[in-house]
C-alpha cells in the first residue's frame, strides 16, 4: 500500500480535466508541508503470518500500544495540522477492539478514512458498525486466488475464504472496494486469475504489489524473488488488463525495484510527503524506518507536536532533500528524481543508509546483488519464514 | 448498492460523486480537494464549480444551463466541456450517477 502512497507524484493526470495530483503543484524548494496521508499502524498483533509483512522484524508488544485516549489525541491533531487522509493499518488494524471509536473519531474530525486490513477477524456487523462510524474505504490483502496456496503463504487456514466473504460484504454495504494482491514467485502464475477475482468482487482498484524486500521479505528472498520472465510477463498482463478494463477496474502496479535500473523514489523521497505512526507512537518517515540502526525516533508521547516532529527532528532531517547525499548521488542528475532510492534498502544491502540503493545501476554493488538474486529466483527454496513475535517461524518441511 | 460504475455523461445523466470521493475545501492549504483512496485530487476552479452541482438531482442540462446563464456564455460550448470534464472524471471512478430506487 504505502508503495503506491510514495508515488503518488508519478499517478499520470490528464491535463485537460483540471485535475491534477496535489502533489505535482508542491516546488522542491518549499518547505515541507504536511503530509495529506498519514499512515497508522495501530497494533503489530496480526493472525496472519505472511512471510513479506512490511512490519518490522522487532515487533511492538501489545502492552507498549498507544491507547485509545493517545490514538484520538494523535487523529485530532493530525486533522488539525492539515492531514486529510489516515490509513488505519497494522498489523491487522481490526484485532484493536477500539477501532470503531478510532475511526468515528477520525470521521467527526474530518479526515477521510481508509482500512487496510487482512479481513479474517472481521464480521458481518463488525464491518457494518465501521461504515457507520464513517469509514470511507477498504483494502483487503489476498494472497492468491486459490486456498491452499492463499493460506500457505497467509499461514492461517481458511483466510482466503474469509477474505472472499468480508470482500463481498464490504460492496454489499456499498463500500468502496480496494483487492491488494502482494506478489511473488510463488503466486504469480496467478496473476490473471487475481485481475478476475478483483472484477468478480466488485472492486474498484487492485493493487498488484510486488514483494518489496525489507525486514521479513529480505530474509524470504530466496523464496519470493521473482524471475526476470515472470517479471516481464506480469508486466505485459498488467498493460493488457489495463486497458480492457479501463473505467471498471483502476490497477496500480508496483515493480520490485531489484530489477529495475534506477531506484524508486521511496516514500516520495525521505520527509517530503510521507509519515507513519508505529504502534507505540513513533513517528516514522516510513514503516520499516526503525530497521535503521542509529537513529531515534520521536514519538506522540513526547512533549513535542506532531508537527515539530515533522519540521525539526533529527531523524526527519538527516536524510531529508540532497545535503546527506555521497558519490554517486551526490552528482547525479537524478538526485531530486529519486532522492537515491530506499535508505531502509541501502541500510539493508550495505550498512549505510547514506549510500546509494543497490537498486540503482550506478550503485558499486546493484550488479551483484542483482545476480544474487536472480540465482534465488532460479533456486529451489520455497520454504518460508513465517512472521510472528519469537523472531519467525520456518514453515515445516514438505508443506512447501 | 452504489450507482453504476461506469457511466457515460449525456446532457441528461444526473451525476453525482460516489461515496468514496468527498468533494471538501482544505482550509490548511486554502484549495478544493477531492478526496479518494490513495488519491488527493486537487480540481480547478471550473471543476469545483460543477462538481459543487453534481447533486444527482439535476442533469448535466441543468448543470450547463445554469453556468450559461451566469456566465453569459453559449450554452452548447459548455455543455460539451462540461460533458468532457464529467467524463474524464467518470473514467477515473470518481463519477456516478443516482439511480432510481427500484425496490
Amino acid at each position: 500500500m504505502s508503495e503506491v502512497l510514495g508515488d503518488q507524484t508519478s499517478t499520470p493526470s490528464a491535463a485537460s480535466d483540471g485535475l491534477a495530483v496535489l502533489e505535482k503543484q508542491r516546488s522542491t524548494a518549499e518547505t515541507f508541508g504536511i503530509p495529506l496521508a498519514v499512515l497508522l499502524e495501530v497494533t503489530h498483533r496480526c493472525p496472519l503470518q505472511c512471510p513479506y509483512c512490511s512490519n518490522p522484524v522487532e515487533l511492538d508488544r501489545a502492552g507498549t500500544e498507544l491507547t485509545t485516549e493517545e490514538w484520538k489525541k494523535v487523529l485530532s491533531e493530525l486533522a488539525e495540522i492539515g492531514v486529510l487522509q489516515v490509513h488505519f493499518s497494522g498489523g491487522e488494524p481490526t484485532a484493536r477492539k477500539d477501532l470503531v471509536e478510532l475511526v468515528r473519531h477520525a470521521s467527526d474530525a474530518g479526515l477521510y478514512t481508509n482500512l487496510i486490513t487482512s479481513a479474517v477477524l472481521l464480521t458481518r456487523d463488525k464491518l457494518a458498525d465501521l461504515a457507520e462510524a464513517g469509514l470511507c474505504h477498504v483494502q483487503i490483502s489476498f494472497q492468491g486466488t486459490e486456498q491452499g496456496l492463499a493460506d500457505r503463504v497467509a499461514g492461517y487456514k481458511g483466510a482466503h475464504r474469509k477474505k472472499i466473504e468480508v470482500a463481498r460484504w464490504t460492496r454489499e454495504l456499498d463500500l468502496p472496494l480496494t483487492v491488494n494482491a502482494v506478489m511473488h514467485r510463488q503466486n504469480l502464475h496467478q496473476l490473471p486469475d487475481i485481475i478476475q477475482m478483483a472484477v468478480d468482487l466488485d472492486a474498484d482498484r487492485l493493487e498488484v504489489a510486488n514483494v518489496q524486500y525489507y525486514g521479513w521479505a529480505l530474509k524470504n528472498r530466496a523464496a519470493l524473488m521473482p524471475t526476470v520472465a515472470q517479471l516481464d510477463e506480469t508486466t505485459r498482463l498488467v498493460e493488457e488488463a489495463r486497458e480492457r478494463l479501463k473505467g471498471q477496474l483502476a490497477i496500480d502496479y508496483v515493480v520490485p525495484d531489484y530489477y529495475a535500473l534506477r531506484p524508486k523514489k521511496c516514500m516520495g523521497g525521505w520527509g517530503r510527503q510521507f509519515f507513519n505512526i508505529s504502534p507505540a507512537g513513533k513517528v516514522l518517515p516510513c514503516h520499516a524506518a526503525e530497521s535503521i540502526a542509529g537513529l531515534d525516533f520521536e514519538s506522540v508521547r513526547s512533549n513535542h507536536s506532531i508537527a515539530w516532529i515533522w519540521q525539526n527532528s533529527e531523524a526527519f532531517n538527516r536524510y531529508r532533500g540532497t545535503g546527506w547525499m555521497k558519490e554517486p548521488c551526490k552528482s547525479c542528475e537524478f538526485r531530486e528524481i529519486d532522492f537515491g532510492g530506499c535508505r531502509c534498502q541501502a541500510f539493508a544491502l550495505t550498512g549505510d543508509a547514506a549510500n546509494t540503493d543497490p537498486a540503482c545501476a550506478l550503485s558499486p554493488m546493484h550488479e551483484s546483488i542483482f545476480k544474487q538474486a536472480e540465482r534465488e529466483a532460479e533456486g529451489e527454496t520455497s520454504r518460508f519464514l513465517y512472521r510472528n513475535f519469537a523472531g519467525g517461524t520456518l514453515e515445516p518441511d514438505g508443506d512447501a | 448498492m452504489a450507482g453504476p460504475r461506469h457511466i457515460g455523461v449525456s446532457e441528461a445523466s444526473r451525476p453525482v460523486l460516489p461515496r468514496h470521493a468527498k468533494l471538501r475545501y482544505d482550509e490548511t492549504r486554502q484549495v478544493w480537494v477531492i478526496l479518494a483512496p490513495e488519491r488527493v485530487l486537487a480540481p480547478d476552479e471550473i471543476a469545483v464549480e460543477v462538481l459543487k452541482l453534481c447533486d444527482g438531482v439535476r442533469s448535466v442540462g441543468d448543470i450547463a444551463d445554469q453556468l450559461a446563464a451566469k456566465y453569459a456564455a453559449p450554452r452548447d460550448a459548455i455543455l460539451t466541456d462540461v460533458i468532457a470534464m464529467l467524463q474524464d472524471l467518470a473514467d477515473k471512478g470518481f463519477l456516478t450517477e443516482a439511480r432510481e430506487k427500484t425496490s
